[in-house]
């Protein structure tokens, strides 16, 4: 460390040179640390997902329904802990497609297979008495401004009521929020016992059963058990763990994954020819420089270790000012993109970031590194002019 | 005359000395045909989305949907209300005297995506005879149509490539029976490649449904559309709502390409200014290794526009170099590749990245901006620069 102020001097020789340099580098890890957090939304779904609960839905595909008669039949299968149900309702709010997700369910019975949710018992006991109530997640409340006693309509595009009216109003009788994570913020809750009976059609049916185990080592079991009580009926079920089935969700989309991994492999590349070429020129100028400081004492190492050092801090210096940039950008951003569950920047993120910037800094300093080191004195010296 | 003689001049000079220099100009090549090529790519495939829900959507046909329904799969129509909407002023009759008209079920079954293995919704559509009258573009190009009354289906061409297994003969066993794949379609590249067909009635029955989804009319004519909707929305046996079928794909799409479009700038834009400042560091390098030479042109009498000029021309050159690279690459790489994502439906759309012409252009437009910013400085600085200290520099 003795030798910062060397490495320093070394690399600020040229200023215009490395300033634009590092700009570039500021640019290249501000765009991996924007689309880097936008995959990783992508696959919290999965991540969130616990492996004590199971969802059950239909076998053919996620559009059929399934009878309400199911359940105590799965709830008496052993190793279930708790049972409750939902079903998509979808919606329009406010002409727009709703961007959040709306579910008819019982209360208490929903809530007690989603301990990382948490309702005050005065407002759950609200919701109860309120035919037309319905909960929401608190940063949905905040998107959209919504108070307790506020009236929200949403315009059906499934479920039409059975007068052919496709308005559902509901009251906001409750706020519900997860210490765990804001993701789990974002659904509007309302009564099945409401949905059911003021719907046009299907009545008695269910989208999907959520079943609690009492151990995730018998998920596998359970979801074998629940699948045979109900083969070869006219509704057959397909068990899976939340995460396979939220992993199978995300898929559906396409592989954000690969898209992000292609754009970041070609702005990387983009990068190393940048800095490579900034640090290969950078040595070549320096060569007598470098002889003065062998033939002052320094060691090949030394010289080594300056140069990739130097490589290693401009690249590091860059890197975490794009990072940074990368998490003001996503604050500053964060309401637009609530609906995509993107929330700031992880610390994974910042990780996978930090690996790259080594791996690119070793991989820009060591051959100018190398070519430094074996230079020998009185050639150095001599090539000048 | 005499400026561009100059101008001529200097630059053939430096086009001259580019190979000495290849390493740094080799920064602002790369550098701009990250940008175009990555630019191009999202933006194909913004179009190639377009351009198949665009190809399904014609004017003089409308789509019958229950009143508030977004899409196929969240509506429902009952049988009577079919049949009244097929016999709704506006709608052109066949040769046989019946109206020109198809009642379908949307239904999704979950089927293994090739590659991966996963299972992702894959639409079937059950359609009535009349289907392949209304969408002329829908060709058997291998085995058979299917029969009403056994389980047979046909895939759309899209569809057979991104799912498992879906070949002539090929049996699916899904919903009780096992169906088989009589035969191959395509449809001009439009959504309906996405599909499996099959006969609306056998459909309704495997899914135990009791109604359709959609009716897809062929009207007399465009203008004949405002009287269909019109008397469609004055019958009180009726809770529906009509639309062409270019505004209901239109209306599909346009989520979707908004999303790739604002993605593709956004990566664009910041990539872009990433590629300027490799720009102007190979271009004030390239400055600065011939700042004696330059002077010494200045000392002969040479005009500094024309240095500047001259800057300009190599960095632009090298610009459209890289841009004509990235589109290449981006062209050579995913033109006709294809992806699918989730449509409207909830189910799976296939469709091919598009490298389209206008696209090509729009990357080197880039190219050239890029270029131009990134030389400006650095010529402006080799043409300011005294010729004295130059000269003696070094």
């Amino acid at each position: 460390m003795k030798y910062l102020h060397l490495v320093w001097a070394g690399l600020f020789r040229k200023k215009v040179r490395t300033v634009l340099t590092l700009l570039s580098v500021v640019v290249a890890f501000l765009l991996f640390g924007l689309l880097q957090s936008v995959n990783e939304a992508f696959s919290a779904g999965a991540e969130q997902a616990r492996a004590d609960r199971l969802i059950t839905n239909s076998r053919y595909s996620i559009i059929e329904m399934l009878p309400i008669s199911y359940l105590p039949q799965i709830e008496s299968v052993p190793g279930v802990k708790e049972v409750s149900f939902a079903s998509w309702f979808g919606g329009s709010y406010q002409d727009r497609p709703a961007q959040f997700a709306v579910f008819p369910v019982e209360p208490e019975r929903y809530l007690r297979t989603a301990p990382e949710i948490e309702l005050p018992p005065a407002q759950l006991e609200r919701w109860r008495e309120t035919r037309d109530g319905a909960v929401v997640g608190r940063s949905l409340a905040e998107r959209y401004g919504w108070e307790i006693g506020e009236r929200v309509t949403l315009v059906a595009d499934i479920w039409p009521q059975r007068d052919g009216n496709n308005d559902w109003n509901f009251e906001i009788v409750g706020i519900y929020s997860s210490p765990e994570s804001e993701q789990n913020e974002g659904a509007l809750l309302f009564q099945w016992e409401y949905f059911d009976e003021a719907r046009q059609f299907a009545r008695g049916t269910v989208g999907w059963f959520i079943i609690q185990v009492e151990d995730p080592d018998l998920a596998e079991n359970v979801a074998q058990t629940v699948d045979a009580l109900f083969a070869n009926s006219t509704n057959e079920t397909k068990t899976q763990t939340e995460k396979a089935f939220a992993q199978g969700f995300a898929r559906q989309f396409g592989d954000v994954g690969l898209i992000v991994t292609s754009i970041l492999g070609a702005v990387f590349f983009t990068i190393l020819v940048l800095t490579g070429n900034t640090m290969a020129q950078a040595v070549r100028e320096r060569i007598p420089e470098l002889a003065i400081l062998k033939t002052l004492g320094f060691s090949d190492r030394a010289v080594l270790g300056l140069v990739v050092a130097e490589a290693l801090a401009l690249i590091l210096l860059g890197g975490l000012l794009g990072l940074a940039l990368a998490a003001g950008a996503l604050g500053a951003l964060s309401a637009a993109l609530a609906g995509f569950g993107v929330q700031g920047i992880s610390t994974s993120v910042v990780m996978t970031g930090v690996i790259l910037m080594v791996a690119l800094g070793l991989i820009v300093g060591l051959p100018p590194a190398v070519r430094a080191m074996r230079l020998r004195v009185v050639d150095a010296l001599g090539a000048h002019q | 005359m005499n400026v561009l003689k100059q101008v001529a001049a200097v630059s053939l000079m430096n086009l001259r000395s580019v190979p000495q220099r290849w390493s740094t100009s080799l920064v602002i090549v790369v550098g701009i045909a990250g940008v175009v090529g990555v630019l191009t790519a999202i933006l194909a495939m913004g179009e190639g989305f377009r351009a198949t829900l665009g190809a399904a959507g014609k004017e003089d046909q409308a789509i019958v949907l229950r009143s508030g329904a977004t899409s196929e799969l969240t509506s429902g129509l009952g049988r009577e209300a079919v049949d009244l909407i097929a016999r709704s002023a506006g709608v052109a009759r066949g040769a046989d005297g019946q109206p020109i008209a198809s009642a379908e079920i949307l239904v999704i079954a979950d089927l293994p995506k090739r590659g991966t293995g996963t299972l992702a919704n894959a639409p079937i559509r059950g359609v009535q005879p009349k289907a392949f009258e209304l969408r002329p573009e829908v060709e058997i190009v291998e085995g058979r149509a299917f029969e009403p009354g056994p389980r047979e289906l046909i895939v759309g061409r899209g569809a057979a490539s991104q799912f498992e297994g879906l070949e002539v003969g090929a049996r699916l066993a899904f919903r009780d029976a096992d169906w088989t794949v009589v035969g191959i379609f395509s449809a001009g590249g439009g959504a309906h490649e996405s599909e499996l067909w099959g006969d609306a009635e056998t459909v309704m029955s495997a899914y135990r449904r009791g109604g359709f989804q959609s009716v897809t009319v062929q009207l007399e004519d465009a203008a004949a559309f405002e009287p269909f909707q019109a008397a469609l929305a004055d019958d009180p046996r009726l809770n529906v709502e009509a639309q062409t079928l270019r505004d209901y794909y239109a209306a599909q799409s346009r989520q979707m390409s908004m999303l790739i479009n604002v993605l593709g700038y956004a990566i664009g834009y910041i990539m872009a200014i990433g590629a300027l400042f490799g720009a102007l560091n190979t271009m004030y390098a390239a400055v600065s290794t011939r700042a004696r030479e330059i002077a010494t042109l200045r000392a002969l009498g040479f005009g500094g526009g024309a240095i500047v000029a001259s800057v300009l021309l190599e960095a632009l050159l090298l610009a459209v170099i890289g841009g004509l690279l990235g589109g290449s690459l981006a062209w050579l790489l995913f033109n006709g590749y294809t992806v699918s994502t989730l449509g409207a439906n909830f189910s799976q759309v296939a469709f091919d990245f598009r490298v389209t012409g206008d696209l090509l252009v729009q990357g080197i437009a880039w190219a050239l901006v890029i270029g131009f910013l990134g030389g400006l400085l650095p010529a402006w600085r080799a043409a300011r620069q005294p010729v004295t200290t130059a000269l003696r520099a070094l």
